[in-house]
């Protein structure tokens, strides 16, 4: 039986953990179909066609799915379930929203935040923040599944030549109802996607100061910005930059960690980096025990300093 | 309105759990045991809404093993009402939770369900979701701003990228996330209180629902340790290293 993905896209392109939960779905053996549900999103159909690996585009619109309320998405995807062993979602926001309720329906356990397909039955997931991983094996018919993007490589996103399929739409459910949002728009890169990231702690101590001091240093690497809960409680950085167990994972090529002691819910979010960078002036930090590289030093001179010297040798 | 809040009994927060030898789990056996944190921001949420009058009565539940009566008392102590413990023995994985409480759900018909938005040990993120879809209900999920009024919940949820609102009619389901509320130190005096609160204990055969596992563990491993690598001097030597060493940059 095919596996089914269940795109993460903006109506006129597909996200990228679309393409790491392809992978994933391709792991499980059989082909690949990708639902997109959006709201005139014949765009982000057709990018999902040229997705390497995809077998079928199946392409459910209506302006019901616009803002991708859970109730709306997970009954079109039940519409559709029938004809699948494995239904996939990437284990973003949006994902873990709908996921659980298209499980719940279908009467079978869902298996959130696989790290890896050790076969068509049995994941791996990090349980405990990541302090244990289980090996779990499935007996139910469908396997609904939320996947890590970070434990699996992006599919390419070309070089694919899918067929769209239009698919029924199913009405609007009429549970909830789309309010308003508040997204930051900016121009870095994103979060779960930067090759660098540079996180923030509550060392920073003001948000006044964590935007003087992280901002002049992504902006060197190109980097996004993360923070720490600690940084994101205190209201130093906005919710989505948390990274760490309950916020977003992620797995740069390089991490920079500024002024963050290294709680192990945070290293839960940030241990699978590449390369990890400390600096904090306190040498005991836990965070020193993951870092490649660490630096005890004050964040304030040595941060500025890092990027005078980017600077330097950039000219 | 009634609102029903649930709570599940977890290894503290603060505890680092450690593999068991045999590869059959891990070792909580003598473990500090607690309300798992995003179900404390579930219950203060509730038990605010009652002082604010939009609540008449927070009943807090419960599945699991006996102990889960210490965690009942802290909800009662936080503020509850009166609590139901459905106590097994056997594993309970989310669907099996969210079956137990679609079940209270119908009887007690709430006009709000709160719940943690994840347990920190299975780290599962199912069961709220799982509850609204076999109750037939509306879900905000991740909540960070609660507004309830003219049977109507307004919800503020943290997504990627950013916050969203949404608005549903009641009786609907909630999940928190951390920055909902900031939950009230329990006092002595409370404590005492909760003590003499209500606790009705269940079996899920009461509530006619199977709680067999699904998912079966096959193993539980350490994850690959990372070690720590060197400290660097100074600036100039990180900047070094990380241009020629490790080639990030």
């Amino acid at each position: 039986m095919a596996a089914l993905v269940i795109a993460e896209h903006d109506n006129a392109s597909i996200k990228a953990a679309t393409l790491n939960t392809v992978t994933a779905a391709a792991a499980c053996g059989g082909d690949v179909h990708v639902l997109v549900a959006g709201a005139n999103a014949g765009e982000a159909a057709k990018a999902a066609s040229q997705i390497a690996g995809v077998a079928k585009v199946m392409h459910a619109d209506g302006e019901q799915f616009a803002h991708g309320l859970a109730e709306n998405v997970a009954a079109q995807v039940l519409a559709i379930a029938g004809n699948y062993g494995h239904i996939l979602f990437p284990a973003t926001a949006s994902g873990k929203n709908v996921a659980p309720r298209v499980a719940a329906k279908l009467d079978v356990a869902q298996i959130s935040d696989i790290t890896k397909v050790d076969s068509a039955d049995t994941f791996e997931r990090p349980i405990y923040a990541g302090n244990a991983i289980a090996t779990v094996q499935s007996s139910d018919a469908v396997k609904v599944i939320t996947v890590r993007t970070t434990a699996f490589d992006p599919a390419a996103a070309t070089g694919g030549s899918a067929g769209v399929e239009t698919a029924g739409a199913v009405g609007d459910t009429g549970k909830s109802k789309f309010e308003s949002c508040e997204i930051a728009k900016s121009d870095r890169p994103e979060l779960t996607a930067a090759k660098i990231i540079v996180s923030g702690g509550r060392a920073l101590g003001s948000s006044e100061k964590f935007q003087d001091v992280m901002t002049p240093l992504a902006d060197k690497l190109g980097a996004a910005i993360g923070a720490s809960r600690a940084a994101v409680d205190a209201g130093y950085a906005p919710n989505d930059l948390q990274v760490g167990q309950t916020g977003k994972i992620v797995a740069p090529q390089l991490y920079v960690a500024c002024g963050i002691s290294g709680a192990i819910q945070h290293l839960a979010g940030m241990k699978d980096s590449k390369v990890i960078v400390a600096i904090n002036k306190d040498a005991e930090a836990p965070i020193f025990g993951v870092a490649d590289y660490g630096l005890v030093d004050d964040l304030f001179t040595a941060v500025p300093e890092l990027v005078s010297s980017l600077e330097a040798t950039a000219k | 309105m009634k609102i029903l809040v649930s709570v599940k009994r977890v290894v503290d927060h603060n505890v680092k759990v450690r593999v068991k030898s045999d590869g059959s789990g891990v070792d909580i056996a003598n473990a500090k045991m607690s309300m798992n944190p995003f179900d404390e921001i579930a219950v203060e949420e509730a038990v605010r809404l009652k002082e604010k009058g939009v609540a008449t009565e927070v009943i807090a539940v419960s599945c699991g093993v006996q102990q889960c009566q210490e965690t009942l008392r802290t909800a009662m102590a936080i503020g509850a009402d009166r609590a139901v413990l459905v106590q097994t023995d056997e594993e309970l994985q989310p669907l099996a939770v969210a079956r137990l409480l679609k079940a209270l759900v119908d009887k007690e018909q709430p006009g709000l369900v709160v719940l943690g938005k994840q347990a920190i040990d299975d780290d599962a993120n199912q069961t709220g979701q799982m509850l609204a879809a076999l109750a037939d209900l509306p879900q905000a999920t991740f909540a960070s701003k609660l507004e309830v009024a003219d049977g109507k919940a307004k919800v503020t949820r943290e997504v990627d990228g950013g916050l969203e609102t949404i608005s549903m009619p009641l009786p609907a389901v909630v999940t928190t996330d951390l920055r909902l509320n900031e939950p009230r130190y329990v006092t002595l005096p409370n404590i005492m209180k909760a003590k003499k609160k209500q606790l009705d204990t269940v079996k899920p055969e009461d509530l006619g629902v199977d709680v067999r596992p699904r998912l079966k563990t096959l193993k539980v491993t350490e994850p690959t340790k990372r070690s720590a690598g060197i400290k660097v001097p100074d600036v100039a030597t990180l900047l070094q290293k990380l241009k020629t060493e490790a080639k990030v940059i």
